[in-house]
């Protein structure tokens, strides 16, 4: 072959020569951009230009810390690279000033130094593997995010991009299927699934056209995993997937990824058209032979495509409705023909367990569950981001380590793993070990990892709530269960909420949930009750409080709120009935005002302006606590 | 139909040519939309861009009229190329030579000239055609309704043997008869020529059977007079009486004011029908029939199929089956017919019939049979030919192209066809009746290419006046591209639209059928 | 290729089928019944409506049994009582959502819906909440779509898609909102519909019906006469609906050339039989006046005047047009008639039109 050796070989050169500059690196990751990279990087430029300072500026993706947007890498030559957390433009001038004419890193700016190689480290700058969110995690999948420009291919290749694919077409296709089974890769997806016995299915269909398709129409509500790494490391996907059409031997393959993703699409043309350029993708790959051609089909919104037949049915050109399994795509898949489908971080995995070996890969996991799972941490956490971890790690670890613990101090409540399919983990079963099976038997499950964290403020009736009414609109419509079901499931959440729940309907929920998760068409519907049943589950004294009582215990659920005035505490102002738009505050001069609950529309514009903090309800309690919430009778 | 319909759904290879299927024959489109969806390759030949020429994979737009330099020059690239099926014709077929050498004349070359059919893609078509496996052709009025009509049809016969695209499953040649029961009306000997079962008025032993079995002494040997014959004959007095049942060829023959006047100048003419149709208007007795749903009895479709018609109530009025006002003027003439039921007539025909030998009541209570079913044990046929032809060897009958009677000049520059609509039915008795099909499609129009239309000064929707040689009829123009320039196209359903004024009633010399599909017309914008 | 066979036990019986059937299939074969409204053997397998589902040993969840192939030793219950209690559910949610007018459907009496509905013994009003209110589609003269009466088996869908191939209707909007129309969600009389109607006999709802037939009789009313059909060649089976010794209607039975389908004449074309214009007494011309008059005098006319000619004329001086739109007997019994009692061979009829 030689060809990719020379390739390496040149880009590696080009690599190496990168380090001997002075840089200056912005993360442009859709959550770098949003939170103002853009701006900070026209800022660098023109401050670059305007001083006439010779640095190479460049860009990269997120590096995971999404809660530190936006980021700014600077290195110098001989030295590690410091990475500075919420910039501004207007502390660029300052910054560039300090780290590069005068070579002094701003150190309280600073997140953390990364020493590439033998680069010297500065001392009160955290090291990466010091600083608490990255100090339990491992960096595979996300390897090169925020590390290389994910535009270049030349940092690809450098970082021994394409090797693995060299590698494996210089191999027999069962070998590498054989490896895959031996490194116990399941999908990421979230069911699971053994992705080296997938893999096998296919291979054995029987078919000359055979298809391999990358899920990669992330749905879930805070799930951004594929995202990242499409933004971040797209290439590692091509690679992926075309080792995987060289086994499986498919030489056609499908990226779904959703519209919403323009940045991700964006990189991911950039490098088919690179690959393709390089004879790394299209026909007679490295000279072997090999044909493997990769199109993406942009998905129009529909969560339900992100289920494997939908999301066929799509590509096919059809309305994305789940069809019935089986036959399975490794059987029938694409156009009928036999398909490979496996979700980004799959496919991002091979490469590194063909180059490192099936061993590397078994070294990190538990028995059943091998290798790095990443993770979004949302909801009410401190580090919201992207964090990869090995399988086997403790929730709490990831959530007090990693995550940084809850937000202002605030007590945990639970968290949502698995999203709108998934099911809650409560305090109490936070040291179980993450992987397929601790969480399916806990009520959860690994999902694709959106992991949203709840504190004590979260109603747990409104989170089944939330994720219902998500279910209830993303539902295609074709099996009735979920269609009419969730409609129905969702209207008496509704109902919960502002107060006209009734005990019957506990009862309702419990058989409609059983019922949709029983007989749904596909795991939309049929995981779709879930956060409902594991709340009602867990958390059955809330919905109670809100049937019985028309109270919501954390005070989310706006309806059910009380808003009542101290008359200890009032002075008479007056200010109170004059911000309320519903004319429900009544009083006298001097005297203590009554907010009538029946006029009173609960849009707290009353709160804010008492000075006295003589106003209270659920969700900004009397401070003495010294009586009971008055309730409505029902 | 050489084959059955279920079978087109089989076929890998469907030359439709000539037939508007999915508007004519509703139900068999269906079959040839499910092989396509199979797998089929379909090709249309039509001058029309009708719906299933758009559903085609391929759509060879010819001339009007030019089907018989298409077909042979299929044949001469299927002959050219070593195509042909060799064993089929050595063994099943005779006068291949004199096939292969009136052929070798009409090359794809020739053929673009004549049809307007580029000569690949003639090639193209003739290769697929020769090498499926399963090849079909359908046909319809697109082929026959033309002088050269029989020329036509042998055309598409030699093109099957060729091949030996014929009497296979799923493979043959099939045309697709137009009236419900067009096919039995030809079985039951409804023909000047021969009697049920196409048994030869001219064959002594054959008269004579049917002589024995009807009580009579002898029977007319001479053929007798096709419709148009009995028209001319009406016209020239020679022809005094005549008796019609169910037909109104005021509306549906060409050259509508010849028949009219024809048909006035008889000294006695009787028709019994539903309705008091453009032709019962002119007869002097109007007896009145019972329509399907008040009669038993059978129809025979395109396919052979023997298939039961009940009665659902009784006649509407004093209206009476057919068969027994037959009965009644039988009786009353002194030949009395006595017939307790439907079933026993058909007895009687069954017993003088080979092919329906052994069908009866009691079988088609079972499930339809498809004839030839020469006893009771015989499960019907399915498809002809399998073995041998009826007549033994297949025999090649060489044909020329020669153009129309009528083709356009100066004076009547545009071309007029004439064919079906989906929603109506032939000449609109019963459709502009049924207080739903008229409802929805309740006027006519005619197609017009938009070229045309504008060199003309014709809006979308405006009036236009229709002139032949022979009449005019006003219509409203609608501007089309199901229709190609030079071709306007529009229906004969509509009494108030009785295009037949203008069609040309020149004959196909053998079969008799009019070229109604070609004649040459004048548009102009009506006032 | 030998069909295996495979056995099951479905509610205890134990059955054999060919390796490839499903378990309704295999439940049908053993004689248990299970409640269908997605599924028609003709169409593909679509497995939406769920009221199929059973209990199957050793598979988590209800599996829909039209869509799941049978497989050897499979113990099936197709009556448990969680089946029980997901059937009854799902046509609660269904009910939930539609218009309770049994009293003046068309469709009352011949709808699964209802059927159901009272096999299972399920009442209404178990949700309250949202229904749909959607426009009554009546701007044709063929069908009426009522789509608050629509359950989205997808059987119209599949039957335009699969048996007319036209695909003229599609599942649009997600959801609850989800709903079959045209494109663009016109009405069908706007759409490329050419209202075979073939969507309407595969509903098994009151979604869509036969205008005129559904107005005229409630399905009970009606007699079912299997006929062939009068218009072109083809020879499709249907059923004449006779009320009152009137055709109020056409409905598909299962032809042994056109199954189920039909076109617009056939099922929408049969208006011409009670049509005001029908001939209902024999006419004689006087003057150029058709005068009613009885058979006896028609008759005898006709073979007076056809006997004048033929005695005066001769045999030739007649000719007789037969009709390709009567039946083998009368065309029969009408070229008899020429040939033994007129004398000549001058029969014919438009064979060639």
């Amino acid at each position: 072959m030689g060809h990719l050796s020379e390739l390496h070989a040149r880009c590696t050169d080009q690599y190496i020569e990168k380090f001997n500059r002075s840089r200056v690196i912005v993360g442009l990751g859709t959550c770098g951009i949003a939170a103002g990279g853009d701006k900070v990087m026209a800022a660098i430029q023109h401050e670059a230009a305007s001083k006439n300072m010779h640095i190479d500026i460049d860009f990269t993706s997120c590096i995971g810390i999404c809660f530190r947007e936006p980021t700014v890498e600077i290195s110098l030559p001989g030295f590690a690279g410091v990475i500075y957390g919420d910039m501004t433009p207007d502390k660029v001038p300052y910054l560039l000033e300090s780290h590069i004419i005068n070579r002094h890193p701003v150190e309280e700016w600073a997140v953390m130094q990364i020493s590439e190689g033998s680069t010297a480290l500065y001392e009160n700058i955290t090291k990466m593997n010091d600083y608490p969110f990255y100090s339990k995690q491992v960096r595979t999948v996300t390897s090169r995010l925020g590390r290389t420009n994910p535009e270049s291919l030349t940092d690809y290749v450098a970082t021994d991009g394409y090797k693995a694919l060299e590698k494996a077409l210089s191999m027999q296709q069962l070998d590498i299927i054989e490896e895959i089974k031996k490194s116990g890769l399941r999908g990421r997806g979230g069911g699971g699934f053994p992705t080296g016995m997938k893999w096998g299915f296919v291979y054995q269909a029987v078919g000359a056209k055979k298809y391999v398709v990358c899920n990669a129409d992330e749905g879930d509500p805070g799930a951004f995993m594929d995202r990242s790494v499409l933004e971040g490391d797209p290439h590692s996907v091509l690679e992926g997937m075309a080792i995987c059409g060289y086994a499986v031997g498919a030489d056609e393959g499908y990226i779904f990824v959703r519209a919403e993703y323009p940045l991700a699409i964006k990189r991911l043309q950039t490098a088919i058209a690179q690959a393709e350029k390089y004879g790394l993708l299209g026909n007679n790959i490295l000279d072997t032979g090999f044909n493997f051609k990769i199109k993406i089909k942009a998905g129009a919104g529909a969560f339900v495509c992100g289920e494997e037949t939908a999301l066929l049915t799509s590509i096919e050109g059809n309305r994305g409705m789940p069809r019935v399994r089986p036959p399975f795509p490794a059987n029938q898949g694409l156009w009928g023909k036999p398909t490979n489908l496996n979700n980004v971080e799959t496919y991002v995995n091979v490469p590194f367990i063909i180059n490192r070996g099936s061993d590397w890969y078994t070294s990190m996991g538990t028995e059943e569950s091998k290798g790095s799972k990443v993770f979004c941490l949302t909801g009410k956490i401190n580090n919201t981001g992207l964090a990869e971890v090995p399988m086997g790690i403790s929730l709490r670890d990831i959530i007090y380590s990693v995550g940084g613990g809850i937000q202002n101090g605030k007590r945990f409540k639970a968290v949502q793993i698995g999203g709108p399919s998934g099911g809650c983990i409560r305090e109490e079963d936070l040291d179980l070990p993450v992987d397929y099976d601790s969480l399916t038997a806990a009520g959860a499950m690994m999902g694709s990892g959106g992991l949203v964290v709840m504190d004590e403020t979260t109603c747990m009736v409104d989170v089944a709530k939330f994720f219902l009414s998500f279910t209830q609109t993303e539902s295609c419509g074709k099996c009735t269960p979920c269609r009419e079901g969730t409609k129905r499931m969702l209207e008496i959440l509704n109902r919960l909420c502002s107060g006209a729940g009734r005990m019957e309907d506990l009862d309702t929920l419990e058989r409609l949930g059983r019922v949709v998760k029983n007989t749904a068409l596909c795991g939309l519907g049929q995981t779709c009750p879930n956060p409902i049943l594991s709340t009602i589950l867990y958390y059955r004294d809330e919905y109670l409080a809100h049937i019985q009582d028309k109270r919501c215990p954390a005070g989310a659920c706006s309806a059910l709120l009380v808003y009542q005035i101290d008359p200890d505490k009032c002075k008479g102002c007056s200010k109170c009935a004059k911000n309320c738009p519903a004319g429900a505050i009544t009083g006298g001069k001097k005297k203590p005002y009554f907010i009538d609950v029946d006029k009173c529309i609960k849009c707290g514009a009353c709160l804010p302006g008492c000075q006295f903090e003589a106003i209270y309800n659920d969700a900004a309690p009397h401070r003495n606590n010294c009586r009971p919430a008055t309730r409505r009778t029902a | 139909m050489t084959n059955s319909i279920a079978e087109i759904a089989g076929a890998d290879f469907i030359l439709a040519i000539g037939t508007n299927t999915t508007e004519a024959h509703p139900i068999i489109s269906l079959k040839a939309k499910k092989a396509q969806r199979n797998g089929a390759t379909l090709v249309v030949v039509d001058p029309r861009r009708t719906e299933l020429a758009e559903l085609a994979n391929v759509h060879l737009q010819l001339k009007s009229g030019s089907d018989i330099a298409l077909l042979n020059a299929l044949a001469h690239v299927i002959i050219a190329e070593e195509l042909w099926n060799n064993d089929f014709v050595a063994g099943r077929t005779e006068d291949f030579e004199a096939f292969k050498a009136i052929v070798a004349k009409y090359t794809p070359e020739l053929a673009e000239q004549i049809t307007g059919i580029s000569a690949e893609t003639i090639r193209e078509v003739a290769r697929g055609y020769a090498r499926a496996q399963k090849a079909t052709i359908l046909y319809t009025m697109g082929i026959t309704q033309h002088i050269c009509g029989t020329h036509n049809v042998l055309a598409v016969a030699n093109l099957a043997m060729l091949c030996g695209q014929i009497g296979k499953e799923s493979s043959g040649v099939n045309p697709l008869r137009g009236q419900n029961n067009v096919q039995g009306s030809c079985d039951m000997g409804a023909l000047p020529s021969v009697f049920t079962g196409y048994q030869a008025v001219t064959a002594y032993d054959q008269r004579a059977k049917f002589a024995k079995a009807w009580h009579v002494a002898e029977l007319p040997a001479r053929p007798g007079l096709t419709v148009g014959e009995m028209m001319d004959k009406a016209g020239t007095d020679e022809l005094k009486g005549m008796y019609i049942m169910g037909e109104n060829p005021v509306l549906s023959d060409p050259d509508s004011n010849h028949v009219v006047h024809a048909l006035e100048k008889l000294d006695f003419l009787v028709v019994q029908d539903i309705f008091l149709t453009e032709t019962a208007a002119l007869a002097d007795v109007v007896l009145p029939a019972a329509s399907f749903a008040e009669k038993d009895g059978t129809f025979s479709n395109t396919e052979r199929r023997v298939q039961r018609v009940r009665k659902a109530i009784d006649p509407v009025g004093n209206a009476r089956p057919d068969w027994q006002i037959i009965c009644a003027v039988s009786a009353a003439m002194g030949y009395p017919m006595q017939y307790a039921t439907a079933s026993d007539i058909f007895d009687e025909m069954a017993l003088l019939t080979p092919t329906y030998a052994g069908i009866s009541y009691a079988r088609l209570e079972q499930g339809d049979i498809q004839w030839p079913c020469p006893n009771a044990n015989h499960p019907g046929t399915t498809y002809l030919h399998k073995d041998k032809f009826l007549r033994g060897l297949g025999k090649f009958n060489p044909v020329e192209y020669i153009p129309p009677a009528e083709m356009p000049d100066a004076g009547y520059p545009l071309l007029l066809s004439t064919g079906r609509r989906y929603f109506h039915y032939h000449t609109g008795t019963m459709t502009q009746r049924t207080g739903a099909l008229e409802v929805h499609y309740g006027t006519e129009y005619l197609e017009i290419n938009q070229a045309d239309a504008a060199s003309l000064g014709i809006a979308d929707g405006d009036m236009a006046q229709v002139s032949s040689r022979r009449g005019q009829v006003k219509i409203a123009a609608r501007i089309s591209k199901v229709v190609p320039q030079g071709l306007v196209f529009t229906s004969f359903h509509f009494p108030e639209v009785a295009i037949n004024k203008l069609t040309n009633p020149a004959k196909d010399s053998l079969s008799k059928i009019p070229e109604l599909k070609v004649c040459a017309v004048r548009v102009e914008k009506a006032s | 290729m030998t069909v295996t066979e495979i056995t099951l036990t479905i509610n205890d019986i134990t059955v054999t089928v060919p390796q490839g059937a499903t378990v309704l299939e295999a439940a049908h074969q053993a004689g248990v019944f299970i409640p269908t409204f997605c599924h028609d053997p003709e169409l593909t397998k679509f497995g939406a409506c769920r009221m199929c589902v059973v209990e199957i040993a050793g598979i988590r969840n209800l599996p829909a049994s039209c869509v799941t192939v049978a497989t050897e030793g499979m113990v099936v219950h197709a009556d448990s009582p969680a089946v029980q209690e997901a059937r009854k559910t799902v046509l609660e949610l269904m009910l939930a959502n539609h218009p309770l007018d049994c009293l003046t459907c068309g469709k009352s009496g011949d709808c699964r819906l209802q059927d159901y509905a009272y096999l299972y013994g399920v009442k209404t009003g178990s949700f309250e909440g949202e229904r749909h209110c959607y426009p009554l589609e009546d701007d044709n003269p063929f069908i009426v779509r009522d789509m608050n009466k629509c359950i989205l088996c997808g059987r119209c869908v599949r039957a335009c898609a699969e048996i007319q191939g036209n695909s003229i209707v599609e599942f649009t909007n997600r959801g609850f909102n989800a709903k079959i129309t045209p494109a663009m969600d016109v009405s069908l009389a706007a759409s490329d519909c050419v209202f075979c109607g073939n969507c309407v006999a595969v509903c098994p709802v009151g979604a869509l019906q036969e205008k005129r037939l559904r107005r005229a009789a409630r399905t009970w009313e009606v007699r079912k006469v299997k006929t062939t059909c009068p218009y072109c060649g083809t020879g499709c089976s249907f059923d004449l609906n006779v009320k009152d010794n009137k055709v109020v209607g056409v409905t598909s039975c299962d032809g042994d050339v056109n199954g189920r389908a039909l076109c617009v004449k056939g099922r929408f074309g049969y208006g011409f039989i009670h049509h005001p214009d029908r001939l209902t007494t024999p006419l004689i011309k006087k003057n150029g006046i058709f005068v009613k008059a009885t058979w006896d005098e028609a008759i005898g006319l006709v073979a007076q005047k056809l006997g004048q000619v033929k005695a005066q004329y001769g045999s030739d001086a007649l000719a007789v047009l037969s009709s390709a739109r009567c039946t083998n007997e009368e065309n029969y019994l009408l070229q008899k008639f020429t040939r033994a009692v007129l004398g000549t061979n001058s029969i014919d009829h438009c064979a060639r039109l």
